[in-house]
């Protein structure tokens, strides 16, 4: 049960850092998302993100700082077997799903649909 | 003097942003994505007997299949426009910019159209998400040995 208020406050924390910096900047909504990725990926250099996750779970997954998360450790698993090769051989081993199923879910709803506008 | 009153005539009528509301909504919103993702995570792993690492994907996968429905069905448009910040930073967010690119671009053809614009905001996201990654991934393999 605990996870579950962690969830909501540290992914209810992070948008609302992400919209004042919205409010407040000239920041395009691209320029954040990015900002928060590099964040992500930037946390796990030493380790952060991955107790971030243990004490919230599904919260910290969820937002886009996880995908920087992801990215990372994709590829010093793989650095772990092959050494400095291969950071650039498993970068997006665990990150596959999200982007196969964006591109696959977004090509076949845009044969079907059509933009309302 | 003219052009003060202009100015003053001006800041009367720029609509007023809500900093405060903006701010409300997206946490809340967001909140509740997270909470969205630890319930997912949750029934994955009861139902497929997973533990909940592996539950991970399934609960982003199921994030993105709404999301892309919602988008091409026109009305998570709307939804984003409101909240904001709780939709686009939650992974949803990736999924409703590839799908919106993929539909406006779609009358230009399935080549120069959808395939080449799909990435066209998204991909911002996954280029320096790699870049950034292989960066501090470097750094980690030499100093603290991966």
């Amino acid at each position: 049960m605990m996870l579950y208020v962690n969830s909501f406050l540290f992914a209810g924390f992070i948008c609302l850092l992400a919209q004042i910096i919205l409010d407040n900047t000239k920041l395009t909504p691209g320029h954040v998302t990015t900002i928060f990725v590099v964040v992500g990926a930037f946390l796990d250099t030493f380790c952060i993100y991955d107790k971030i996750i243990l004490h919230v779970g599904g919260g910290a997954l969820v937002p886009i700082t996880s995908f920087g998360h992801l990215l990372i450790h994709g590829a010093l698993a793989r650095a772990h077997d092959f050494g400095i090769m291969g950071l650039l051989m498993g970068m997006f081993d665990l990150t596959a799903s999200g982007i196969i199923a964006a591109i696959v879910f977004s090509f076949f709803f845009s044969l079907i649909f059509k933009a309302k506008d | 003097m003219e052009k003060k009153k202009y100015q003053d005539i001006v800041k009367k009528y720029t609509p007023q942003e809500d900093r405060t509301y903006h701010g409300i909504v997206a946490f809340v919103i967001g909140g509740v994505m997270g909470v969205l993702g630890q319930l997912l995570l949750d029934l994955y792993a009861n139902w497929f007997h997973l533990p909940t690492t592996d539950a991970a994907p399934f609960m982003i996968i199921t994030l993105i299949f709404f999301a892309s429905l919602f988008t091409s069905l026109g009305f998570f448009d709307k939804w984003v426009a409101w909240a904001k910040a709780g939709l686009i930073i939650p992974i949803t967010g990736f999924a409703h910019s590839m799908m919106s690119a993929a539909l406006e671009y779609k009358k230009e053809g399935f080549v120069t159209g959808i395939g080449a614009n799909m990435f066209k905001l998204a991909g911002t996201v996954i280029i320096f998400g790699v870049v950034s990654s292989y960066l501090f991934g470097f750094i980690r393999l030499v100093i603290f040995g991966g």
